[in-house]
């Protein structure tokens, strides 16, 4: 059925691009001698002699021969294949999508839920505020915004980082609000938690500054311990409950586990690492996770290997972002990039020195800073969307009859609210997910546009203004087929998630 | 039954019903929604400023409708039109080391920056040749919004009526029309905007915004399909045929206005879409098309002269922020007002009352 809709879409774009473009126009002033015969070897070429509804079932023709491995959606207007050009297009706008989507749902799904935990809070409030200003904002706009404050003046700052004492003040304050307002409380305990966040991100700031750490960052391995305790402790709050012994146990072993792994996995990381290499770094942190979890407990082993797993998971990106932080001064020094990191345009440095591209460290590096100007645009326009779908529908299942069952069950407030209540109120947000993903496309092909990535944006751009109607219907179909295979998995990850659904069927 | 529901709430939560209970005693529905609209703080702030915004820019360069040859000008109060070129204005009010044309709107009394509060020749400064940039964004958000509104209008009218026969029909009308819906709906609404808006952005924005309009219905039809089909299985509706209504009065007399809410509600989100959309297209070029302005004309122009003119970047954007927040808030009050299902924001009065009789 989806198939279907498929094609009567494409049928339809395919006449409205072929009725609304003339490839001729561009030939209307031309004094070029020869031109009736290049308005004939065009017409010949794009066979505009055939009406577009019957030309459409020649393009269909290729794309039906998919079936049997001969798939065509023909030559685009500068005669390269156009899944030559899809398939040069497709990873840059995945890569770029899939990051910013991510983080904006996990920062979405957090922010809400606690916004739906403190309603009515002034942090619900001042969030809410935020929601309305970021589904407000022109993506070109921030864009743009971005790229002045974040990048120009970023690399004018590194030039001597050290962060004046206004700064320092301000934004530790800014720091000490925020995860005030996150922790809530009595006006006491919200002022004492506002002094020591402020305090602690004042700390690091002056040391920051300080040692100018910008120049040369890296977390060693204090830093990294610091942070597998923080992961840690935030899994086991959320699996186990905090007052579990055994949870603490298996969390905070597993953080000290991998913070000891820094200095075995240092000669993993070596110079001629691969992808390969942060896999296998993976599945041995993992690994050392599962074990730990095993072991702290003879019964209900579910639960702390699964402590062991999600800490392992959360701490490990640490370990190879300092790997990267290690190799930011060179990167920062090298002629390619004379001290200004931060670029405002591409997808890539293509300046940078053979052995540096060869490099699997600078070269990832080079792409990751690439990538957080957009994907920080990105992930502000789609994070007010979960920001306010979280807290509605977790606000919704909090006033289910259920939920005061397991409350007079006398179940402590977490596993309410995370077991009975995030449960249920994650059903329809999997719709939502998945439909934004493939919206996302169309977002990418804007931001594309400002921040000067060849993806399909760039290739859209090119097809509109060329008339070129291969090229368009390459993209065209390639979106359409990401909507209608999202919308197939949202029910599939339906039927996985909410059993009501398996058993209908 | 009811009784019995609302007496196993939570201590809380009923007494928060009682109160809503009370504010809404012997009015009607309709009274109801309005007052709870108006008793929203921040949707009716929005649209105070709203209404202002129009106002304004409509009123400050007059209004030049109709086709190229045949345009029917009304002037506006303010002395400079996007075609009036001052150099020596923009001279004038030079800063930062030579710039030209800054803004001469200053809100800093004057005991503290030495200059006065003053509103001076160019208060938005000029362009690099000297076009009054007030005129030219003014100029640029009549587009906008005038693309919102059409777009908003033939959009919410459009899925209406298609959301509203294939849920009061149902079987096969149904089937074909939402088969019809998601056929447009797998296409991203920014490739076909590009499409329409490359080949027809010259005919000026009424066109466009007409042709924009004929793509921006499908999620509204949906929410509407989905409000009929629940609501044509209600009492009332049987009650209505049998007593001989026809299909016609049964879906714009009884349905309708009972799904109403639904329209409301997601035909401002349509327009604040609308907006955003209008001046992303602008931006890549697709939109509205020079020496016509449009807000996403005007920053794509801008956007690299940021750091040397930053008032030619801020007020364009300030505006779409504006323009877009207050929908949003308005649409938001709406929705409290129209599902008070979802409108659990009391009043601080009304707080402090449930809180004191939960101490209780």
């Amino acid at each position: 059925m989806m198939l279907v809709i498929v094609f009567g879409a494409s049928f339809l774009a395919y006449n409205l691009q072929a009725y609304s473009s003339n490839p001729l126009s561009a030939f209307g002033e031309s004094t070029a001698l020869n031109k009736d015969f290049l308005i004939a070897k065009t017409i010949r070429d794009l066979q505009l002699d055939v009406p577009p509804p019957i030309r459409y079932f020649s393009w269909l023709r290729g794309i039906i021969a998919g079936l049997w491995g001969e798939f065509d959606m023909g030559l685009s207007r500068s005669n390269i294949p156009v899944i030559e050009l899809l398939s040069m297009a497709i990873p840059v706008t995945i890569r770029l999508v899939i990051t910013a989507t991510f983080l904006a749902i996990i920062l979405g799904i957090t922010v809400g839920m606690i916004t739906a935990i403190r309603q009515y809070s002034r942090f619900d409030y001042v969030i809410t505020f935020v929601s309305f200003l970021l589904f407000s904002l022109p993506i070109f706009w921030v864009a743009v915004l971005l790229k002045e404050f974040l990048a120009i003046q970023f690399n004018d700052f590194l030039v001597n980082p050290v962060i004046p004492p206004s700064g320092i003040f301000i934004s530790s304050l800014v720091f000490g609000f925020i995860i005030a307002g996150f922790a809530g409380g009595n006006r006491l305990q919200f002022l004492s938690v506002l002094l020591g966040g402020a305090v602690f991100a004042g700390a690091v700031l002056s040391f920051v500054s300080a040692t100018k750490w910008f120049l040369e960052p890296s977390l060693g391995i204090f830093g990294i311990f610091f942070l597998a305790l923080t992961s840690a402790a935030i899994v086991i709050q959320l699996i186990s409950g905090l007052d579990s012994k055994k949870g603490i146990y298996a969390g905070f072993g597993t953080a000290l586990a991998v913070t000891l792994l820094y200095y075995p996995l240092q000669s993993l990381m070596s110079e001629d690492a691969t992808l390969f290499t942060v896999v296998m770094m993976f599945a041995i942190t993992i690994i050392t996770g599962i074990i730990i979890g095993f072991s702290v407990s003879s019964i209900d082993r579910r639960v702390y290997i699964r402590i062991g797993l999600f800490t392992a998971l959360m701490s490990t990106p640490p370990l190879i972002i300092d790997r990267f932080m290690r190799e930011f001064s060179s990167y920062m020094n090298s002629d390619a990039i004379r001290g200004r990191p931060v670029p405002t345009l591409g997808q890539r440095n293509d300046f940078l020195s053979p052995e540096q591209q060869e490099n699997f460290w600078i070269s990832s590096l080079d792409i990751a800073i690439h990538l957080i100007l957009p994907t920080i645009a990105l992930t502000l326009i789609s994070f007010a969307g979960y920001v306010r779908f979280t807290r509605g529908s977790l606000l919704e299942v909090l006033n289910m009859d259920y939920i005061r069952t397991a409350r007079a069950k006398g179940l402590n407030e977490r596993t309410v609210i995370v077991r009975h209540g995030m449960r249920n109120a994650m059903l329809p947000l999997t719709t939502i997910l998945v439909n934004d993903f493939a919206g996302l496309i169309g977002g990418a092909i804007i931001t594309e546009g400002v921040f000067a990535w060849k993806g399909m944006g760039q290739l859209f751009n090119d097809a509109i203004r060329n008339y070129d109607l291969n090229l368009f219907m390459g993209i065209f179909i390639i979106s359409a087929f990401l909507t209608v295979l999202a919308n197939f998995i949202a029910d599939l990850l339906f039927g996985v998630v909410d059993p009501r659904i398996r058993i209908r069927k | 039954m009811s009784k019995i529901n609302q007496d196993s709430k939570p201590i809380g939560e009923k007494n928060e019903n009682e109160i809503a209970n009370l504010e809404t005693l012997g009015l009607s529905q309709r009274q109801i929604i309005i007052r709870r609209f108006v008793g929203h703080k921040a949707a009716m702030f929005a649209v105070f400023t709203l209404i202002s915004i129009f106002i304004f820019v409509f009123t400050a360069i007059g209004i030049t409708i109709g086709p190229k040859g045949f345009q029917i000008k009304i002037p506006g109060w303010w002395p400079y039109s996007i075609t009036d070129i001052d150099p020596e204005g923009a001279i004038a009010s030079t800063c930062n080391g030579g710039v030209t044309g800054c803004p001469t709107l200053d809100l800093v009394p004057g005991f503290f920056d030495g200059d006065g509060i003053q509103i001076g020749k160019h208060p938005f400064g000029t362009d690099i040749i000297g076009t009054d940039f007030l005129a030219l964004v003014a100029r640029g958000a009549q587009q906008s919004v005038m693309v919102m509104f059409i777009v908003g209008t033939l959009g919410v009218t459009i899925g209406t009526i298609i959301g509203a026969i294939a849920g009061f029909f149902g079987g096969i009308v149904d089937a074909v029309l939402m088969r019809l819906t998601d056929m447009f709906l797998v296409t991203p609404t920014i490739i076909i905007g590009a499409l329409i808006g490359f080949r027809y952005g010259n005919l000026g924005v009424g066109p466009l915004a007409l042709l924009l309009g004929f793509f921006a219905w499908m999620g509204l039809a949906r929410f509407v399909r989905t409000e009929f089909l629940t609501l044509r299985e209600r009492e009332f509706v049987d009650a209505a045929r049998v007593a001989g209504a026809s299909n016609r009065r049964i879906i714009f007399k009884h349905i309708l206005p009972n799904a109403m809410g639904v329209i409301i509600v997601s035909g401002t989100l349509l327009l604040s879409g609308a907006i955003l959309s209008e001046t992303a297209l602008s931006f890549l070029g697709f939109g509205v098309r020079p020496p016509d302005v449009s807000l996403g004309l005007l920053i794509s122009e801008y956007q690299d002269s940021f750091s040397v003119a930053p008032w030619l970047f801020w007020w364009p954007g300030a505006l779409i922020v504006s323009i877009a927040l207050c929908v949003n808030f308005i649409g938001d009050g709406l929705r409290d007002a129209f599902d008070p299902r979802q409108r659990r924001r009391l009043s601080f009065k009304g707080k402090k009352t449930a809180q004191n009789l939960n101490q209780k």
